[in-house]
C-alpha cells in the first residue's frame, strides 16, 4: 500500500501547536479503541474543521473509524450546507445529517418560538435523537475549555448519564493521560480533543495547515438588516423585515457560524485568513467592532432581551 | 506581519496603564515551546483567585465578552484600585457561584509572547488531596502561595508534599499580600527561607521565591519596583517563562500501542504516543509482554513518513516483520526495557469516598493497557508529620503506598524514571468511576509471592466462578493475595 505524505515542502508546526496536536491525536485514539460506536459531530465551523482535520491524521493511512453527526435546523446558511457536502465528498466520510421532526412538524423556527426554545428543540433535542438513533456511546465535540467559565472544569471524557445529562460535581478525576472510558450500557461520554486549545491556537492552526474553511469566514458584500444590534444575513425569504427595517449590501463577515437568524454579521475588509488573523488583534485591542455579540449561542441573546434591549 | 505581531504584544504587557482589553493575546506568531502546565496551591484567603486572575488579567487573556460581564458582575464588589472582582472570572459554574465555593480543577489559559501556560486551579479546601493530585499528575512546576502576614502553614507543607510526590520538581513560592505587611525584606527572607528547607526534604531544590502583591499586581507580570526596591528577583511571570519542562524521560524507546490500523492492501502500523525515548527506521525493538522482536521499518504521520519520531509524538510504527502486537502492548527499545512482572510496589492517591480496600480487585489502567489487579495498601502518609504509617486501607484524599498484583503481566517503568509509563489509575469494577491514582516504585519480588515459588510448591484448583468471587473476599484470600493467581473465564463481567 502506497502511504499518501501530505505534508511535503510544508513548514513543520512550531512546538506549541504540535504539542495540541499530539494530544488531539491521542485523545482521537483513544476513544476510537475504547468504545464501541464512537461518532463525531460535525457542526461544519472552524472548531469543527480543525477537529475533523485532527481526526483525519489521527487514523492516517486509514479512513475514520467512526461517521460525522450534523445537526441541520434548517436554518444553516445554504454555504455551510455546501460546503459539509463538498468536504464530506473529499475525503469520503460517513455523514448522518440530522433534523428534529418534531420541530418540523411543529414548524419550530428562530422567529416563531424564540431563540432558547428553537435552540433546545432544533438543536439539543436534534442531537439527542441522533445519538440515541445510533445508539452512540461516544461523541467527539469541539469544545474548548477557554470558551467559557463554565467549561473551565470539563473534563476531556465528559461522562453523561443515558438521558445526556451532565452532572459537574459527579465528573470522574483525570490525571495524567490515562482516560477511563468504562460505562455501563446507555452511559457514554463526550470527547473533547480540543479541551487545551484557545481561539488564537484555532487560527494560528488552521493558518499553519492551511485548512479550508467556509467562505463566510472572509469579508465579502453581502445584504444584511440590522436587527438587536447585530447584522443578520437577509438573503433567505424566510426572514421577515420588521417596520424600518432595511436590507443593505455590505462588507461583511462572520466570525462564528450557526443559524443565520441567530448569527451577527461583523463589518470587516478582511478576505483571506491572514487578514482575518490581522483583524482579530486589531479588533480586541480598539474594540472597532463595537458592542455587536456575534455568537450563535441563544443565551447571550436572550439575556440581551432581558435586560431591556427591545 | 509575524515581527509586528511580536513587538505589539511585548508592547501591550509591559504598558500597565493602557485598559487592559479583551482577548489581545500575545503572539500570533509561532512559539518555541511547549505550553507550560503549571499548579496553584494556597490555602482559602492567601488570594490564588486574585493571582489567577491577575495573571489572566496583565496577559489580557481575559476576552471582550467575559470583561463586560465581570465589569457589570462585580459592580460594587471592585476591589481598592477599581479593578473588577478577579474571583468572579474563575468561578465558573452556577452552583459554585451560588454558593461562592470553588469544588474542582479548573483549567485556565494565557500566553505571554514567549511560551503559552495551562493553570491547574485547584480549590484549597475541600477535598484538595484528590484535586490537587489531579492537577499536579500533568503540571511540570508548583506556585505555593502563602499570605506574608501569616507565614508557612501546615497546609503549606502539605501542599508541598503532594505536589513532590506527584513528580514536580520546580517549586514557586509566592508570597503574597506583601503590601500588607509592610514590604518588609526581612519578612519576606524568612519565610523563603523556611519554605526552602522543607522543600529541600522533600528533594525539591529548584526553588523561587517571589515577593507579590496579587491585588497590586506586583512581581507578577508587572515589576514591583516602587515598593519593593530590595527585591532585584524575577517576577512570577518571568519564572514561569523560563520554567523547563519536566520530560522525565529518562528510559529508552516507549510505545504503548493504542490501536493497531489495518487499511488495506498489506499495511499493519501501531498507533500510539511516544511515551519515552525516541526512535528511527532500523531501530530494534522488542513488543512486551511477548517479547517478541523486530526492527522499525517505517514512522509514518499523516504529513510526513518520517526519518525520526521523539517523545510525544503522536505516531504510527510499522515493523519489519508480521508480529501479533494488540492494544496494550508496549513496543520499547530492546536493550532498555521496561519493568515486566506480576508483582509491583506502588504509591496510590485515593480519590473516592469508598477508598482503597484491601485484597479488592480493580481494573487497572496504564496508557492504553488495562488489565486486573489486586491491591493491597501498606502504609499511609499522614501530611501533618510527613510519617508513613503502616496501614491497610486507604479513606479518601489518603496517600499510601500498596503492593499490587496482577493476573497477567504487567509492564511499567518507575515513575521516577517515566512519568507516562510509570502511572495508572484505578477503577471500580462496579461504579466504573476512577478510584485512585497510582505511580509504580518498581517490581516487587519477594518471598511469598506466587513468581518467585518454584513449581513444585505450586497446586492450583479449580472453581465455579461465583465460589470464585466468595472465595476471594475471604479474610483469608485476601491477607494471602500475593499468592494467588487468579486464572480462566477471564473478564466476564467486561462488556
Ligand atoms: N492587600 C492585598 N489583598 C489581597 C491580595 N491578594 C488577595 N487579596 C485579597 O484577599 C482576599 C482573598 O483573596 P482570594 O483571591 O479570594 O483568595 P483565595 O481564597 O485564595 O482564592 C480578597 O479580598 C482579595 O482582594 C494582595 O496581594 N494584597
Amino acid at each position: 500500500m502506497n502511504v499518501i505524505e501530505h505534508g511535503r515542502g510544508k513548514p513543520p508546526l512550531d512546538p506549541h501547536l504540535k504539542a495540541l496536536e499530539n494530544e488531539a491525536i491521542h485523545i482521537f485514539r483513544e476513544v476510537a479503541a475504547e468504545f464501541e460506536r464512537p461518532v463525531m459531530l460535525y457542526s461544519i465551523g472552524k472548531d469543527s474543521s480543525v477537529l475533523l482535520h485532527l481526526a483525519l491524521k489521527a487514523f492516517h493511512p486509514g479512513k475514520l473509524p467512526f461517521p460525522l453527526i450534523h445537526i441541520d435546523t434548517g436554518w444553516k446558511f445554504p454555504e455551510m450546507i455546501a460546503f459539509r457536502d463538498q468536504v464530506v465528498a473529499k475525503h469520503g466520510l460517513e455523514l448522518i445529517s440530522h433534523t428534529n421532526p418534531d420541530g418540523l412538524r411543529d414548524n419550530v423556527t428562530p422567529f416563531t418560538h424564540g431563540s432558547a426554545r428553537y435552540t433546545d428543540i432544533m438543536k439539543t433535542q436534534a442531537l439527542k435523537q441522533a445519538l440515541d438513533m445510533g445508539r452512540h456511546d461516544a461523541a467527539f465535540g469541539g469544545a474548548r475549555r477557554d470558551e467559557e467559565a463554565s467549561r473551565a472544569k470539563e473534563r476531556i471524557y465528559s461522562f453523561r448519564t443515558p438521558d445526556h445529562a451532565w452532572d459537574p460535581r459527579n465528573q470522574r478525576p483525570e490525571l495524567w493521560s490515562i482516560y477511563n472510558g468504562m460505562i455501563h450500557p446507555g452511559e457514554s461520554v463526550r470527547a473533547f480533543p480540543l479541551s487545551n486549545w484557545t481561539e488564537v491556537d484555532i487560527w494560528r492552526y488552521i493558518q499553519a495547515e492551511q485548512i479550508e474553511l467556509v467562505p463566510l469566514y472572509f469579508a465579502k458584500r453581502r445584504k444584511v438588516v440590522e436587527r438587536d444590534g447585530m447584522l443578520i444575513w437577509a438573503e433567505d425569504k424566510r426572514l421577515e423585515l420588521l417596520p424600518g427595517e432595511q436590507v443593505r449590501e455590505e462588507m461583511v463577515r462572520f466570525r462564528t457560524l450557526g443559524c443565520f437568524p441567530l448569527t451577527g454579521a461583523v463589518r470587516s475588509e478582511a478576505t483571506d485568513l491572514d487578514e482575518v488573523i490581522a483583524e482579530l488583534e486589531i479588533a480586541t485591542v480598539s474594540e472597532r467592532q463595537g458592542r455587536a455579540i456575534d455568537r450563535d449561542q441563544s443565551g447571550s441573546m436572550e439575556k440581551k432581551k432581558r435586560e431591556g434591549y427591545f | 506581519m509575524s515581527s509586528q505581531t511580536l513587538s505589539h504584544a511585548a508592547q501591550s504587557i509591559d504598558s500597565s496603564d493602557e485598559t487592559p482589553l479583551a482577548g489581545a493575546q500575545a503572539a500570533l506568531a509561532g512559539r518555541q515551546a511547549r505550553p507550560l502546565r503549571f499548579i496553584t496551591c494556597g490555602s482559602v484567603d492567601d488570594g490564588k483567585s486574585t493571582l489567577i486572575g491577575r495573571l489572566l488579567w496583565d496577559t489580557k487573556a481575559v476576552k471582550e465578552d467575559q470583561a463586560a460581564t465581570l465589569r457589570r458582575d462585580s459592580t460594587g464588589k471592585q476591589n481598592e484600585l477599581g479593578l473588577p472582582d478577579f474571583a468572579l472570572l474563575l468561578d465558573g459554574l452556577q452552583a459554585e457561584r451560588e454558593q461562592g465555593i470553588t469544588i474542582d480543577v479548573a483549567y485556565r489559559y494565557f500566553a505571554t509572547d514567549r511560551r503559552s501556560f495551562i493553570v491547574a486551579d485547584t480549590p484549597g479546601h475541600v477535598q484538595y488531596t484528590r484535586n490537587m493530585a489531579t492537577g499536579a499528575s500533568t503540571a511540570d512546576l508548583a506556585v505555593l502561595l502563602v499570605d506574608a502576614r501569616a507565614g508557612i502553614l501546615e497546609q503549606t507543607r502539605r501542599h508541598a508534599t503532594i505536589a513532590a510526590l506527584m513528580g514536580i520538581r520546580q517549586f514557586v513560592l509566592a508570597v503574597n499580600k506583601i503590601d500588607l505587611a509592610d514590604y518588609e525584606e526581612a519578612r519576606f527572607r524568612a519565610i523563603s527561607r523556611e519554605f526552602r528547607e522543607i522543600a529541600l526534604s522533600l528533594g525539591v531544590r529548584q526553588v523561587t521565591a517571589i515577593p507579590v502583591s496579587a491585588l497590586k499586581g506586583e512581581n507578577i507580570v508587572l515589576r514591583g519596583d516602587g515598593a519593593m526596591p530590595w527585591y532585584d528577583g524575577p517576577t512570577l511571570v518571568e519564572v514561569l517563562e523560563k520554567a523547563t519542562q519536566r520530560t522525565g524521560q529518562t528510559t529508552g524507546f516507549r510505545l504503548p500501542v493504542q490501536r493497531v490500523s489495518r487499511p488495506g492492501e498489506g499495511f499493519r502500523g501501531y498507533q500510539g504516543t511516544v511515551a519515552g525515548g525516541s526512535i528511527k527506521p532500523g531501530d530494534s525493538v522488542v513488543v512486551l509482554p511477548s517479547g517478541v522482536e523486530a526492527n522499525v521499518k517505517a514512522i509514518v504521520t499523516y504529513d510526513l513518513v518520517r526519518n525520526a519520531a521523539v517523545t510525544g509524538d503522536a505516531i504510527t510504527l510499522v515493523l519489519d516483520r508480521p508480529v501479533d502486537v494488540a492494544r496494550g502492548d508496549m513496543i520499547a527499545a530492546i536493550d532498555q526495557r521496561p519493568q515486566t512482572g506480576r508483582a509491583f510496589n506502588a504509591r496510590l492517591v485515593a480519590l473516592s469516598p469508598d477508598g482503597i480496600v484491601p485484597g479488592k480487585r480493580y481494573w487497572l489502567k496504564a496508557g492504553a493497557r488495562r488489565q486486573r489487579v489486586m491491591v493491597r495498601p501498606t502504609a499511609s502518609l499522614n501530611l501533618t508529620s510527613g510519617n508513613w504509617d503502616d496501614a491497610t486501607f486507604l479513606s479518601v484524599n489518603g496517600i499510601g503506598t500498596a503492593e499490587l498484583d496482577f493476573e497477567d503481566t504487567a509492564i511499567f517503568d518507575a515513575y521516577e524514571t517515566n512519568r507516562e509509563t510509570g502511572a495508572f489509575i484505578l477503577i471500580d469494577p462496579e461504579t466504573l468511576n476512577t478510584v485512585a491514582g497510582g505511580m509504580i516504585d518498581g517490581k516487587r519480588s519477594r518471598a511469598g509471592c506466587f513468581d518467585a515459588l518454584p513449581d513444585a510448591d505450586r497446586a492450583s484448583i479449580t472453581l465455579p466462578a461465583r465460589l470464585l468471587e466468595a472465595f476471594l473476599k475471604t479474610e483469608f484470600a485476601r491477607s494471602h493475595a500475593g499468592e494467588i493467581r487468579v486464572n480462566g473465564p477471564e473478564q466476564v463481567d467486561e462488556e
